[in-house]
């Protein structure tokens, strides 16, 4: 029998389960697919295929799910609705699925993640396995190890980030937002290209470990219920103290940010900025912004 | 002295009216609404929100910040829905910023309302109101809101044919003065058989072939006239009969009860809800073809991400049922003259294609 071959669209929701998503099907033996950095080409497709006021990313995520189309058996498109209880996701993580599956014409494979329903992860990803006609089994072992494979590459790169703070006495910024803006090549990459020219030490807001997540988030949004800004703001909280700055990253025009963006804004003590990148953005504009950032970063050092 | 405590909330359509009348039943507050919204009101709104948040915030900030001029020191915000539920957390810190000083209460903390939270929140405000009085007069506020609902769904058929200038509007006007007088639900049920049957009687001119148009789309913009630039009222000054589902009554009770049924109708096109009422709406377009309906207009604020969703699928839906379909996306600064060309041309195309 010919192995399945898997898409999984470099955008969104892969920055988050990368690790998962991978090793899971891995240790199914299936093939996998992922599409390559955000280029012209896909930034261009995305656009085509979206409407005009869907926000940079998601827009992204359509172009990579073109990119892939003829490229494998199924493409991996998740339909995430609550993953933690009484709390919510961004609507495009409910609405992607159907979405997808209505604008473009091909198989998907897909799991569904409603913990206020009581469909939690291994549920989800034993029903995924089962439809592409995995005994329950194997599914349950390769989503264990999966998982125990997630949690260790996680903890290495917060200890990674943990050394890093403690050794380097350069200039920091803690680089704020959902992974999938902070590491897409047209959106926090461009960031990160001119820190990194600038000398400066890039800390990283989802490198953050979520024990006290909940104590962190209070101190700034205590009614905030979007579970992926509740860990941007916490992390913000862990590392303020740490870093000579913030740059927050948003893709325009992003629902949730658009709210929780301005309590951060509003609360924070040190030096931040937010970066609100859309696809038009030119470049000469982002760097003056950011070089005029760092300026006063370097200026409040001087004064210390 | 302790100065009077006055309570007050955002307009959304006329319902500033049941919540009125419900809030001076139960609290010993003086209870004000905003003032009518205006062109200042979203200025004002705008000047202090953030940047692309969706304009429905802007608004009711602009509600609050005038309301608080007026000198009220107790607002309610309502809550729930997609970004809704969290407006409450940053208008608060908005408005505390700016340096007004009031208490703020939210009717829906995060995800839902539940009754329990409603009396709680309730409560809060004046911890003297009786849970018979609580229970007695919400029930009757909210049977009070179906009636309304009810009329306005008439109304929305018929006053493209009145046949006497704002025949429709003079009576609804009567029609809700006499409810705020209401003392309970037998009062309250004899004004509104009254009314419908005086409705009935209005002197209408419609042709059994008019147009037919549905509206579809985010809650705020269908519901407050101001938001959608009185589109409404301009459809029918094009005598259009017009339909819309979004209203109070449906938000609080049919939406949930319906999800299921909705979902299985347009399982060909989706097998999730989308969030906030995304689905709602591609199971309304699909209806709207079903029923014959001449077009669909779907409106929604700049950005409302639910409805970005969804609308890929409505399209979807329209060409497989060749319906007509027109997108408005509002902002603070929609240009009016803008909406009412693209509304013409629409216009146009639908009663050519009537023929
Ligand atoms: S959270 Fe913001 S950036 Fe992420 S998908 Fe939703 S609207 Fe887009």
């Amino acid at each position: 029998m010919n192995k399945i071959t898997i898409g999984i669209p470099k955008a969104l929701l892969y920055y988050k389960y990368k690790d998962l998503w991978i090793s899971f099907f891995e240790n199914l033996g299936c093939e996998i697919i992922i599409s390559p950095n955000t280029n012209k080409q896909i930034l261009e497709d995305g656009i085509k295929f979206s409407m005009d006021e869907s926000c940079l990313a998601m827009k992204i995520y359509m172009g990579h799910v073109y990119y892939l189309i003829d490229k494998c058996d199924y493409i991996l498109v998740p339909r995430l609705k609550c993953i933690k209880k009484h709390e919510k996701l961004c609507t495009n993580f409910s609405a992607l699925y159907d979405l997808i599956h209505n604008v473009f014409d091909k198989n998907l494979i897909h799991y569904n993640l409603d913990v206020d329903k009581k469909e939690d992860e291994l549920y989800a990803f034993t029903t995924m396995g089962l439809s592409l006609g995995f005994s329950y089994r194997k599914i349950i072992s390769a989503y264990k190890e999966a998982k125990e494979k997630e949690k260790l590459l996680n903890e290495r790169r917060i200890s990674k980030q943990k050394s890093l703070i403690a050794s380097s006495n350069k200039i920091k910024i803690l680089l704020a937002g959902h992974p999938y803006n902070l590491y897409d090549e047209y959106i926090g990459k461009q960031i990160e290209r001119i820190l990194e020219k600038s000398n400066i030490d890039i800390i990283y807001s989802d490198n953050y470990d979520q024990k006290y997540l909940e104590t962190e988030v209070k101190q700034i949004a205590p009614h905030n219920y979007w579970t992926y800004n509740k860990e941007i703001i916490a992390s913000i909280v862990h590392y303020q103290d740490v870093v000579d700055g913030i740059i927050l990253v948003t893709s325009f025009p992003c629902g949730p940010d658009s709210l929780s963006n301005e309590m951060i804004l509003r609360s924070v003590k040190i030096p931040i900025t937010n970066l609100v990148m859309d696809e038009a953005d030119a470049n000469t504009g982002l760097l003056t912004r950011v070089e005029s950032f760092i300026d006063i970063l370097e200026e409040r050092r001087k004064q210390k | 002295m302790k100065p009077e405590r006055i309570i007050s909330f955002p307009h959304l359509g006329d319902y500033y009216i049941p919540i009125k009348f419900l809030l001076n039943k139960l609290t010993k507050l003086k209870v004000i609404e905003s003032p009518p919204i205006t062109k200042k009101t979203i200025e004002l709104g705008s000047k202090y929100s953030p940047d692309f948040v969706c304009v429905p915030f802007k608004y009711n900030l602009g509600n609050f910040i005038e309301t608080l001029e007026n000198g009220a020191n107790v607002l309610i915000q309502a809550g729930g829905g997609c970004r809704y539920g969290y407006y409450s957390e940053v208008q608060e810190k908005i408005l505390k910023d700016l340096g007004y000083h009031f208490e703020f209460y939210t009717l829906v903390n995060s995800n839902r309302i539940t009754p329990r939270s409603f009396y709680q929140t309730l409560k809060k405000i004046d911890p003297k109101i009786s849970t018979f009085k609580m229970i007695y007069y919400s029930f009757l506020t909210i049977l009070m809101i179906r009636y309304m609902d009810n009329i306005d769904d008439f109304i929305r058929k018929n006053i493209g044919f009145e046949t006497k200038k704002n025949s429709f509007l003079d009576l609804k006007k009567e029609m809700l003065d006499s409810y705020t007088k209401c003392k309970g639900y037998l009062s309250l049920t004899k004004r509104y058989f009254y009314y419908k049957k005086r409705f009935k009687q209005l002197e209408i001119n419609k042709p059994k072939d008019c147009l037919k148009v549905g509206i579809i789309g985010e809650l705020y913009t269908s519901m407050e006239p101001f938001s959608s630039y009185f589109l409404e009222k301009e459809l029918a000054s094009m005598n259009i009969e017009i339909k819309r589902f979004t209203n109070v009554s449906y938000l609080l009770y049919q939406k949930s009860l319906q999800r299921r049924k909705n979902l299985r109708y347009i399982e060909k096109y989706c097998k999730y809800t989308i969030g906030a009422d995304g689905m709602d709406n591609i199971y309304r377009a699909k209806y709207l073809i079903d029923q014959g309906y001449d077009g669909i207009i779907h409106i929604k604020p700049f950005g409302c991400t639910p409805e970005i969703g969804a609308i890929p699928i409505i399209r979807k839906v329209c060409q497989d049922g060749k319906m007509p379909i027109i997108y408005f996306s509002f902002d603070s600064q929609t240009s009016e003259t803008g909406i009412k060309t693209r509304l013409e041309a629409f216009y146009d195309m639908l009663q050519i294609r009537k023929g």
